[in-house]
């Protein structure tokens, strides 16, 4: 096989002159200093942000669990009240799920498809710049209120009519409703440009049958968000409407219904769940591959469960309202459903453990931590299908028998993965690798920490322990189990430390990676560690499904592409023919401002109605700079067209 | 002064263990939906268990198998092996589509069972959710007959109950785990269900569907017992307030009706006709003040009328300045409402 894989990439593309590289340089390189900050629209650039923030969320969120971990360790603990427990609490659901799992894996999904599917920049390089920025001021937005004893306290679902004006003052429940719609532009934005990069911008000879899984996977979840995001959407805004405006659309006084609400929120919510945990499918997957030192066994099939899951995904949201009284054959329909989509995921595993087990594994971090996955995310797969039979959902609903569900769910179904992800591609992204030594550190004291964590709260959840209560008496029993569940989320704290020390350590002591550390076989370690800013000098030709080890050696590549301009390389949708050469954007303010002005109407919203009144005249202001042409392209385009228009007389 | 008033109901909180009630746990059921459900959960678990241990030794099995050397690529793919791992995957997952076939069929069948205790029930009670306490009334057909307290339900050993559930603010949810799964009280909608307990004993229920500031305490007790001790207690609730003949409850029946009480609580055949708080016409005879929150004696009673707020921060009742003499007499006169 393939003897060059792992040496210098940039060897590799034939016959490139490094004046043709220099020139690539020169056009793609970012701009410096404070202005070239600000005005990024690199997607290596605006994903690394994004990954960044997100951890920062992650450690919000975290700080969050610990102190409801400190105030539960004990019956009658006074560590919270009730008012600052209720914020704390649904802080950390609101953080975990808007401010960290959907962006980090949207993050990470911006930082590497387009090297996955060999091209330059994500097809709307300003767009995803806007779609960061207004993430990081949702978060600030959120933070900022939280800090002044008005963040959100109904949990990360905010009921209605709890939350509706007669029950909830202030304005913690708007900051909640404006956050969603912060994280709703955000997510769409992302979908938007994910959708469109892997369908215009893949390599010649990426066919849908050559795809990598993840990148896969971040297609399907973007297909996903378009649906589920428009539902949330529509419910935050009426809530926000019913509590700002004195529309009733919950209110059931008025005619309105407070069910409603759940059934939007839901029709997002269970939806969510996979958005965050099919890029994780997609992380395995590739993890699997690259250190089985083989392909994935049966890639149809796993494409094939991505695409299942996608689909039956939107139909279980109502086994979150089992205790509504639905319907008898509702209830089936949504039983049935729920139970089905254990299927695809099981269908998976086993395909990752036949593929362990047909190639020769490498047991590195990334690898452990995919077992970790199986281990770990198990235990929440099955007590998922026993929560979709309605009357064992009925006594564990609501309780920490759920509460250890989800955590399973989430920690071991995306958390794993996605540590693994980082041991992976941290060499890709920073050019070394991270410590094995503390991986492993942070691996075991993980595995531990969740299931000290989490486990005894099952058995919690079935003596009765409901979720969302910020304390209990002696009575009851549960000071015991709860100490324990407590001592666990100390060990998760000293695991992530191990993280943390590592994630920094790393980016100056790491041992050198070279372009390609494990010898994977997707596209983005053909280049170097970390990629130059143009990501290849050549675009690659994909001849198989198994990428680079089926390359012998060479690696062929189209050409063609100006040096002196951002160009992109536009193939067809299904055979992937070059169609046409794509100038993309040149940095500038136009995202940032716009950001501003949403985020300026959308807080001034809270307070007013004129805010949105004003701030939808007012962001016209950047949909001008956005528009304006650049000077430089402008006067270059008239010098091509004059030339043009020369050539035939020339010729005659 | 006000500290030690703090500290007292400190020690108060802290004691708070004294109502006797069975084991709160859905695995401990005393009844007949908790107890398909037990066994529904013990199938599940077992099935669970077995699926788990199998995917995790295979798991490990082919962790100790040989390593590759380090980034080596696999030149050793047989056809013989690829078709050996397709033959299991297919099986493994034809077994998976088996198992929660088998999952689903038992869920249905026990969803349907549940079903059948919708006869002619015994009784009908209301149960009205407010924050963070729980209205309950007893149906009848004639007005006088009806019964009306708080979070508290009394029913006859082996009967089904029905009932209906409404909310007077946000959504509650009524649970009681020894005995059946919950059920939410949702404003604008009429839900219902039904609960049935084989054994006598004192069934504890909390409020499951976060409400609000103090969701954590909002408890109910259920207390099942022989028909006849029901019998006697429900003819007991049905009597109006007895009148007090000691001066210092009669001095109590005048703070309540003359002091802010009134406004809120109403105690039959007396002035205090308030609708908003819980009735009190029997307070005397309840397991729990404060939606379980404190056992009912005098002392946890006057601490709760002196200050709820401290023992449950953010509950609808105000705290109430009144002089000690009065507090006793208070507490006198509410002792005596059996």
């Amino acid at each position: 096989m393939a003897t060059t894989i792992g040496t210098d990439p940039l060897t590799l593309p034939p016959a490139i002159h490094d004046e043709d590289r220099k020139t690539l340089h020169e056009t793609w390189e970012p701009e410096r200093g404070f202005k070239g900050w600000v005005r990024a629209v690199n997607h290596k650039t605006v994903g690394k942000r994004y990954i960044v923030t997100a951890l920062v969320f992650l450690l919000l969120g975290g700080l969050e669990a610990a102190a409801l971990r400190m105030q539960l360790a004990r019956p009658d603990n006074t560590l919270l009240g009730p008012d600052r427990y209720n914020q704390v609490f649904s802080m950390h659901g609101t953080t975990m799920m808007f401010l960290f799992a959907v962006p980090i894996m949207t993050a990470i999904g911006i930082y590497l498809v387009p090297l996955m599917i060999g091209t330059r920049n994500v097809a709307y390089p300003r767009l995803n710049a806007l779609g960061y920025w207004t993430f990081l001021l949702g978060g600030v937005f959120l933070y900022t209120f939280f800090a002044m004893n008005s963040g959100p306290d109904a949990g990360w679902t905010s009921y209605t009519p709890l939350t509706g004006p007669q029950f909830a003052n202030g304005k913690r429940i708007d900051v909640w409703a404006q956050l969603v719609t912060f994280t709703e532009i955000a997510a769409l934005i992302a979908a938007l440009e994910m959708v469109m990069t892997v369908l215009k911008m893949r390599a010649p000879g990426m066919t849908f049958r050559r795809l990598p899984l993840f990148v896969w996977a971040q297609f399907i979840t973007a297909a996903m968000v378009m649906f589920a995001m428009p539902a949330v959407a529509t419910g935050s805004i009426m809530l926000g409407a019913d509590r700002l405006l004195a529309t009733h659309f919950f209110n059931h006084a008025e005619g309105g219904d407070a069910l409603l609400y759940q059934h939007l929120f839901w029709f997002f919510g269970h939806p969510e769940v996979y958005i965050i945990f099919l890029p994780a499918l997609g992380m395995v997957s590739q993890i699997v591959g690259t250190f089985s030192r083989r392909p994935v066994f049966g890639y149809p099939v796993m494409v094939a469960a991505l695409l299942t899951t996608g689909f039956i995904g939107f139909g279980l949201w109502v086994h979150h309202m089992f205790a509504t009284s639905v319907h008898m054959l509702s209830q089936s329909f949504f039983t049935a459903a729920s139970t089905m989509i254990a299927i695809p995921t099981g269908v998976q595993i086993f395909c990752w453990i036949a593929t362990l087990w047909l190639g020769r594994p490498v047991w590195k971090t990334p690898l452990l931590f995919v077992a970790g996955f199986v281990v770990v995310f198990m235990i929440g797969g099955l007590s998922g299908v026993m929560l979709a039979s309605v009357p064992f959902d009925a006594q564990a609903h609501d309780t920490y028998f759920v509460v250890a569900h989800l955590h399973y769910v989430l920690l071991g179904g995306a958390l794993f993965p996605l540590f693994g992800a980082f041991y992976y591609w941290y060499p890709k992204v920073v050019g070394r690798l991270m410590s094995e030594r503390l991986g492993k550190w942070h691996f075991w004291l993980l595995l531990i920490g969740v299931n000290v964590t989490f486990f005894p709260q099952h058995l919690l959840g079935l003596e009765g322990m409901t979720r969302r209560i910020y304390t209990y008496s002696e009575a009851m029993g549960w000071g015991p189990l709860n100490l324990v569940s407590t001592v666990g989320a100390v060990i998760i704290v000293a695991g992530m430390a191990m993280f943390a020390v590592n994630l920094l350590w790393s980016v100056r002591h790491g041992e050198d990676a070279g372009a390609n550390p494990w010898g994977a076989d997707t596209l983005e370690w053909l280049t170097t560690s970390p990629p130059p800013p143009y990501n290849f000098v050549d675009t690659p030709v994909v001849t198989s499904r198994d990428g680079l080890w089926a390359y012998d050696g060479e690696v062929p590549v189209v050409t063609g592409l100006h040096t002196d301009r951002p160009e992109v390389l536009v193939t067809s949708m299904m055979d992937t023919r070059p169609v046409y050469r794509h100038e993309m954007p040149e940095p500038t303010y136009a995202p940032l401002v716009m950001a501003v002005v949403i985020a300026g109407m959308l807080a001034a919203g809270i307070f007013t109605p004129w805010g949105v009144v004003v701030g939808t005249f007012a962001i016209v202001i950047p949909f001008y700079i956005w528009a304006w042409p650049d000077r430089g392209q402008h006067a270059r385009n008239l010098r091509e067209e004059k030339q043009r228009r020369a050539e035939p007389e020339m010729a005659s | 002064m006000r500290l030690r008033h703090h500290a007292t109901i400190a020690l108060l909180l802290w004691a708070s263990s004294c109502v006797g009630y069975d084991h709160q746990s859905a695995l401990d059921p005393a009844g007949p939906q908790a107890g398909s459900v037990h066994g529904l959960w013990y199938l599940m678990l077992g099935i669970s268990a077995g699926v788990y241990v199998v995917v995790v030794a295979a798991l490990l099995l082919v962790i100790r198998r040989r390593q590759a050397h380090p980034l080596e690529p696999d030149e050793t793919r047989s056809r013989d092996r690829e078709a050996r791992a397709k033959r299991v995957v297919v099986i493994a997952g034809a077994v998976t589509v088996g198992v929660l076939f088998v999952v689903l069929l038992a869920d249905l069948a026990v969803a349907r069972g549940l079903t059948r205790l919708a006869t002619s029930p015994a009784l009908t009670i209301r149960v009205t959710g407010h924050q963070w306490w729980w209205d309950v009334e007893y149906e009848d057909s004639i007005p006088q007959r009806r019964v009306r307290l708080a979070n508290e339900i009394h029913l006859p050993v082996g009967q089904p109950v029905l009932v209906k559930l409404q909310s007077h603010d946000v959504i509650h949810s009524f649970w009681v785990p020894n005995l059946a799964g919950k059920r939410d009280l949702i404003p604008g909608h009429h839900t219902e269900t039904w609960i049935r307990a084989d054994r006598p004993g004192v069934y504890r229920s909390q409020c499951a569907e976060f409400c609000g500031l103090q969701h954590a305490k909002m408890a109910l007790y259920v207390v099942a017992e022989p028909r006849d001790q029901f019998d006697a207690w429900i003819a007991r609730q049905r009597t109006p307030a007895v009148t007090p003949n000691d001066t210092l409850a009669i001095r109590g029946k005048g703070v309540l009706e003359s002091g802010s009480c009134a406004l809120c609580h109403t105690v039959t055949s007396t002035l205090a006709r308030g609708l908003v708080g819980p009735n009190l016409t029997h307070v005397g005879s309840r397991l729990s003040l404060a939606a379980g929150t404190l056992p009912n004696t005098p002392g946890y009673l006057a601490g709760w009328i002196a200050d709820p707020q401290t023992i449950k921060p953010g509950a609808q009742m105000p705290p109430n300045s009144l002089t000690p003499e009065d507090l006793r007499a208070l507490v006198a006169y509410l002792s005596t409402l059996r």
